[in-house]
């Protein structure tokens, strides 16, 4: 019986999908969206073009994708390496939070596209300057989920450890970290995503490659369907990233949502 | 072992700021004993066992287990708590053994007490469940059960039943005072239900409305199982429900 709606439910997703796509080819073939704006058909054309051609930004489509997803990959690692210990640390011992959150709060609001000009000065315009606006990016929520996650542990389970005589770090370490896991993954998926948004200013920092640079270049030589499947190969890859997170944190976080 | 007691609470008194919230209270309880603690609702009586648990430090008086002042630390304390308490994200088997991984218990000890406890609880179908499975009840139990599982010197209750119906209620009372027997523990069950206290308690300890004080120390004397139902029963239930009125 659930497999069955299940799969009625797959058939309604795909259909939702399918009918965009042919609303989409049909508005275009009939000139409804502009000399500009491409076709589905023309995208694909663009898609089986880019697998071997490496106009109009220099590099194959492959090549492209690799660059993009290397750059965004170091910089999100250590997003989460430095903010989610951080944003525990921050909701666990007050000391902490009250020495870092001043320069926190601060740093918080500065969009990560606004780093770029002072990024040129410090790292140049290699991977490291792209990789450090889209730590900026994703940084912040990882810090944020992190902290409000485990200041929402239940005093009742603290009390429990401590009834027992555990000291302050195993309470945290056992019961704090625990508690805010789901939390911390809301904030990875809010991570990846505005790291994979940053990436198309990211790779504006004169670039040789990327699918933010692909785009950019695609712009310049007014190929509008290059753009488009440059948009379509980002929004595919995050839906890819949110999937893989999903079985992960059905993994880690057996216990369900707190 | 001076006269036997194991807890001595030596003139317990607590005030948050100018508000006097217990005032003098002095008891003592036996190794094994199970004492029933009742109160008007709002008398102190959850401070009362923070004192107790030392989440709370007594603005003056002294709470010993045998002759040493009580410390987490130390002492083996457990708490079964009012509200749910397991941890969500460990099963019923994990559950069982927190309490024991923080005291350094060995692992084949603790994998030992688990399997016992299992069996006590009559879980053992379900000892791979995480507590979102499970009823609030079962839940309940699993916080019962680890609450034993580190064969402590002292065991604080805090209306771990408040939340049931009467039918459950019945089966886990049962339940509480089989484990009771079961590990010879010292129990400090703290509970607004009179009914509840003459079932379960060997001595019954009123405390007064706020600020609070000891005001009678009953001794239950019944055989068990207890029959609810019969005359000195409903004799010491409506004593005690005299006491506790106020108006």
């Amino acid at each position: 019986m659930a497999s069955r709606k299940q799969h009625r439910y797959a058939l309604l997703t795909s259909a939702t999908f399918i009918i965009f796509l042919i609303v989409w080819q049909i508005a275009g073939s009939l000139g409804l969206l502009g000399n500009y704006t491409p076709t589905p058909y023309e995208v694909l054309q663009a898609f089986f073009f880019k697998l071997d051609n490496i106009g109009p930004d220099g590099s194959l489509l492959i090549t492209n994708i690799l660059s993009s997803l290397y750059t965004s990959f170091v910089g999100f690692v250590i997003a989460v390496v430095v903010g989610i210990p951080l944003g525990l640390l921050m909701g666990w011992y007050k000391l902490f939070s009250r020495f870092i959150n001043p320069i926190f709060e601060i740093i918080r609001p500065i969009p990560a596209v606004a780093w770029i000009p002072l990024m040129i000065v410090w790292v140049g315009v290699g991977i490291t300057a792209k990789a450090l606006i889209i730590f900026f990016a994703a940084f912040v929520s990882c810090v944020i989920n992190a902290y409000t996650g485990i200041r929402q542990t239940n005093p009742a389970l603290i009390n429990v450890a401590k009834t027992y005589g555990a000291s302050n770090f195993y309470t945290f370490i056992h019961v704090g970290i625990p508690s805010a896991v789901p939390m911390i993954f809301a904030g990875l998926k809010i991570a990846l995503s505005t790291s994979w948004g940053t990436l198309v200013a990211a790779e504006m920092l004169a670039a040789s490659s990327g699918l933010g640079y692909m785009i950019s270049m695609a712009r310049q030589f007014g190929r509008a369907d290059i753009v488009v499947l440059g948009m379509v190969v980002i929004g595919l890859l995050g839906f890819l990233f949110n999937f893989i997170f999903n079985i992960i944190e059905a993994f880690v976080n057996k216990g369900g949502s707190v | 072992m001076e006269n036997e007691s194991k807890i001595r609470v030596d003139h317990l008194t607590k005030k948050f700021g100018d508000l006097l919230v217990l005032d003098d209270i002095s008891f003592e309880v036996k190794q094994g004993e199970f004492v029933c603690v009742v109160g008007p609702t709002g008398c102190g009586k959850t401070t009362f066992l923070n004192l107790l648990t030392r989440i709370y430090q007594p603005s003056s008086g002294e709470l010993y287990i045998d002759g040493i002042p009580a410390d987490p630390k130390k002492h083996n304390i457990s708490f079964a708590f009012q509200e749910p308490s397991a941890m969500p994200w460990l099963t019923v088997s994990q559950n069982l053994e927190f309490g024991m991984k923080i005291k350094k218990i060995p692992p084949e000890e603790r994998a030992k007490r688990i399997d016992r406890l299992l069996k006590l609880l009559g879980m053992e179908d379900v000892r791979d469940a995480y507590p979102r499975q499970l009823s609030v009840s079962a839940e309940q139990r699993v916080i019962i059960g680890r609450a034993f599982s580190t064969y402590p010197d002292l065991l604080l209750m805090d209306e771990p039943y408040g939340q049931m119906d009467v039918k459950m209620r019945f089966y886990l009372e049962d339940e509480v005072l089989k484990l009771w027997k079961e590990f010879n523990s010292t129990v400090i069950f703290i509970t607004h239900n009179i009914e509840e206290a003459v079932y379960l308690a060997e001595r019954v300890l009123v405390l007064s409305n706020k600020p609070a004080k000891i005001k009678e120390n009953i001794k239950i004397d019944l055989p068990r199982p207890r029959d609810i139902s019969s005359e000195q029963f409903i004799a010491l239930r409506r004593h005690i429900t005299d006491s506790i009125k106020w108006w």
